[in-house]
């Protein structure tokens, strides 16, 4: 009998499983899918919100706010790629710079710290490339960007260090309600469980709906992105925000946490929950709102457009807590963006919605942070020498765009959940995730796979289920 | 650290050819760094014929062609280092690590570039669509058929007609796979005109000029490709779509030479060639690094590579010989005229060219019958009078030194105009 079994293995999943694994309980979790962070987690923004968006008295401001701190411990920690650039939300005209004055007075009332407005010279001498059309800006200090699917995995790892039991190719089919507690099936097994927490993203109301308890309703929207090479990073400094429209934050240019440059999203409501293709329609959208902001993007830098699915719902808030119609249910649903700002924030919090349902837990005595991974081409000469004297698989560049050797993909292959894929080892250690995609590295990849399994290379998947890279062997072929 | 006289990056058919040549001309002392496990670059995986006919005379495959090198290292003093990535250029000291040795650096009296290039992928065409398992590059799915020994596919849309596309066209025929459309969003290929022949033609695969794909369908896998005609602005033309149903889509879409070593090193680069701007001597805008092969400008044809990876091989070899002479100095520039894309090399110092020097272009379209003209700020120099030319295949002229002397060290510009007045 598990205390609690979370659904879903995204960030909120994740964090819930870290936080709760702080504590002398009995925990798991069950992943439909095939590696975790395989949903929102690895397809958006990237962004750590600094909380001014959030209307005040929300969980969406208190959780932003808190997560914003909680996620720079998380990754200084852990060695997520993460870095405090700032945020600037700009200014065309008059009444934009209203609403950067209303976004101020709303993120002191939230708890944002050191906001400053500025004026047209302040914002061009810090962001340089915009367009010269701005006339001013919001600036705040604390937001971040981070690498959104090693946040989660980082907090997945940590959570299974400390005790957490991670289940893969769980999909969750049926709950039963049994004398006051929980019978799941899952991937072909039985969980018996006294407490559910519902992170299942995109499937939330779905998974609600098992236990007879859905009353909201959840709503893919999908956002296409530009994801340029590493040669543009000149372009800008901090995460460059238009003003937000009703219909969301807008099109953002920002460096990611690993140097690349990141533009987009579009919006597009009513999307199929599996439907991440991208489209001409909804990349030349990104392009033309993005050229307000700047005109100096160059798209023959594009090593890669995709698209991410954001699970907004028909409530204006995040869904957290004890479903009213379902004793020890708790819903984590609904947590639209600032989602990954949020998400550890939200763990910490549901650990305390729990407590407040009545699970006594006690906090462990030892307790330990995942340990962060090697990434070789942040180290200095000196230490990259000390390092392959240690250990020569780390003298074995697999992936050349990214500079990411064979000792750091057999890490990864080492770790509590181990990755099975090509992409599950390109979200661990950025292989293939450079310039050329893959089209040098994947191969090599996957005979490291492959010789790691003791499988042949027919049975190695690129990505989820039914995958397989190749499609058969020479001279089988009829 | 140890010191080298020439450190050459790739063991490639360029990086090979330029140990070789700067061997004959007395340098001793060649350090030649390779990240594969064995020489001869993209070579290897390249197991069809047609190699050579210019280098060698005879129709070679790409190992063989490779070999023919490989055996030319055999009684010389050139060290080859294989299984070793060079990861930063610095002050012409290089460093490498490989599992053999671990963490290196070597400072180098010249440094010859020779990384290759790498292949487009779907991300700046633009690729609209599902993202699902089945898009490969033509070159990654032909290291897989040719060297691993598989398929990524048994149905098999192609994108772009450059020669790799065309190439593994096919290859992934004869193993039997069902190639069922090659789609090109040009008006003309971009492949070599025997190619189009022996790979597309020979087997009635049918060829889509002014066609792009506009949309990827499948969840997970690719299960098809939809084809649309393109306009003269190769934007879709609406309700011309053609469906396949196929579980691979090859992208040939184009090759990059891979300069993040140069960039990083500082060496000045052209943006139309994505490589760096170079001397006929083949120095970069860094005295004493040299360029040479596809890390320079993408060749079509391996025994072109070799010609001019000699000449870079031999400059180094006079430039560590003679204690480091720069190029640099009382250059002039060689510009692109109506009708040409981009030149090689991009400047010239004239006192130095003996005899004569060729000059490498790309015209930016067809042309039947034509004329080259090269001028010095107005003043005609020369003119070439040349039938057939085609984007996809790379141009030479040669420009005798006298003529040279009559630019007086003004610029130069290259230029291309159709001429149907003369048969």
């Amino acid at each position: 009998m598990y205390d609690v079994t979370i659904i879903g293995g995204g960030v909120c999943g994740a964090a819930v499983a870290m936080y709760l694994s702080k504590y002398d309980i009995k925990c798991c979790l069950l992943e439909k899918e095939n590696d975790v962070a395989l949903g929102t987690a690895k397809a958006n923004s990237g962004i750590i919100h600094a909380g001014y968006d959030p209307e005040p008295d929300t969980l969406m401001a208190r959780l932003n706010v808190r997560g914003v701190d909680l996620t720079e411990e998380i990754c200084r920690n852990t060695g997520v790629p993460y870095r405090k650039v700032g945020s600037t939300v700009i200014a065309f005209d008059a009444k934009d710079e209203e609403h950067l004055v209303k976004l101020y007075d709303r993120g002191v009332e939230n708890g944002v710290r050191g906001m400053e407005l500025w004026d047209k010279q302040t914002l061009l001498s810090r962001e340089p490339n915009l367009s010269p059309d701005v006339v001013g800006a919001l600036y705040a200090p604390s937001a971040a960007v981070v690498n959104p699917w090693r946040l989660c995995l980082a907090m997945c790892e940590t959570a299974a260090e400390n005790g957490v039991e991670f289940y893969l190719d769980s999909e969750v089919t049926a709950i039963e309600k049994y004398a006051g507690t929980f019978k799941i099936t899952a991937g072909g097994r039985q969980f018996d469980t006294r407490y559910i927490v519902n992170a299942a993203g995109l499937y939330a109301d779905k998974v609600a709906e098992l236990v007879g308890a859905k009353d909201f309703e959840i709503f893919a929207s999908k956002g296409q992105y530009y994801l340029l090479d590493t040669t543009s990073n000149w372009l800008v400094n901090t995460v460059v925000f238009q003003c937000p429209t009703e219909k969301g934050k807008g099109v953002l240019v920002a460096p990611t946490a690993e140097g690349n440059i990141i533009v987009g999203p579009n919006a597009e409501k009513n999307n199929e929950r599996d439907d991440v293709s991208t489209t001409r329609e909804g990349l030349e959208f990104v392009a033309n709102e993005a050229a307000r902001t700047t005109k100096m993007i160059d798209y023959r830098e594009n090593i890669r457009s995709f698209a991410g699915l954001r699970a907004t719902s028909d409530k204006k808030d995040f869904i957290i807590g004890e479903s009213e119609l379902c004793r020890h249910f708790i819903n984590v649903a609904g947590i639209k963006s600032p989602g990954l700002s949020s998400a550890a924030a939200i763990g910490e919090y549901v650990v305390e919605v729990i407590e407040d349902c009545g699970l006594i837990m006690s906090e462990k005595e030892e307790w330990r942070w995942a340990k962060a991974p090697i990434w070789f081409a942040r180290l200095s000469n000196e230490e990259k020498a000390e390092l392959c004297n240690k250990n020569r698989k780390y003298g074995n560049i697999v992936c050349r765009c990214n500079m990411v050797t064979e000792g750091e993909i057999l890490d990864a292959l080492n770790t509590h959940i181990k990755p099975r894929t090509l992409d599950g080892i390109k979200r661990r250690t950025g292989s293939g995730m450079g310039r050329c995609q893959g089209g040098f590295c994947g191969s090599k990849v996957h005979e490291i796979i492959c010789k790691y399994y003791g499988i042949p290379a027919e049975k190695v998947l690129w990505d989820k289920q039914d995958t397989y890279i190749v499609a058969g062997k020479v001279g089988e072929n009829e | 650290m140890t010191e080298r006289d020439i450190v050459i990056i790739g063991a490639g058919p360029a990086g090979l050819a330029a140990a070789v040549a700067a061997y004959q001309a007395g340098v001793r002392d060649i350090l030649l760094i390779e990240r594969d496990v064995e020489a001869g670059g993209i070579l290897n995986q390249c197991i069809h014929n047609g190699f050579g006919l210019h280098r060698f005379g005879e129709e070679l495959t790409g190992p063989e062609y490779a070999a023919r090198y490989i055996d030319m290292l055999g009684d010389t003093s050139i060290e080859l280092k294989l299984g070793a990535t060079v990861v930063s250029i610095e002050d012409k000291v290089v460093s490498a690590v490989s599992e053999a040795n671990g963490f290196e650096q070597f400072r180098a009296k010249a440094i010859i570039l020779a990384m290759g290039c790498r292949e487009r992928n779907r991300g700046p065409i633009f690729l609209p669509g599902a993202r699902g398992r089945g898009v490969y590059t033509a070159g990654a799915a032909q290291r897989y058929l040719n060297i691993d020994g598989y398929l990524v596919g048994k149905r098999v849309v192609i994108l772009g007609s450059g020669d790799i596309g065309l190439i593994m066209a096919r290859r992934m025929t004869l193993e039997g796979a069902h190639v069922l459309a090659v789609a090109e969003i040009m008006p003309y290929t971009n492949g070599l005109s025997r190619n189009v022949v022996q790979c597309l033609e020979d087997f009635d695969i049918p060829l889509y000029l002014s066609h792009t794909v506009t949309n990827v369908l499948g969840n997970g896998n690719v299960e098809g490709v939809v084809i649309s005609e393109v306009d003269e602005n190769r934007r879709p033309i609406p309700d011309t779509e053609k469906y396949f149903e196929c579980d691979a889509l090859l992208l040939s879409v184009g090759l990059v030479p891979e300069n993040e070593l140069s960039r990083q090193a500082g060496v000045a680069l052209d943006r139309r060639t994505n490589g760096a701007i170079v001397g006929e001597d083949m120095q970069t805008s860094i005295s004493g690094i040299f360029a040479c092969g596809n890390v320079l400008h993408v060749h079509d044809l391996v025994d072109y590579v070799s010609a001019e990876s000699e000449r870079a091989g031999r400059n180094a070899a006079q430039y560590v010989l003679s204690g480091g002479r720069d190029s640099n100095e009382e250059r002039c520039y060689i510009y692109n005229g109506e009708n040409v894309s981009y030149t090689v090399p991009q400047s010239l110092t004239v006192q130095n060219i003996e005899k004569s020097v060729d000059i490498f272009f790309r015209v930016r379209q067809k042309f039947r019958v034509c004329e080259i003209i090269v001028e010095a700020e107005g003043e005609k120099l020369a003119s070439f009078k040349r039938e057939f030319l085609a984007p996809a295949e790379m141009q030479k002229i040669t420009m005798p030194r006298v003529l040279l002397d009559r630019a007086e060290g003004k610029n130069i510009t290259v230029s291309v105009v159709e001429r149907s007045d003369i048969q």
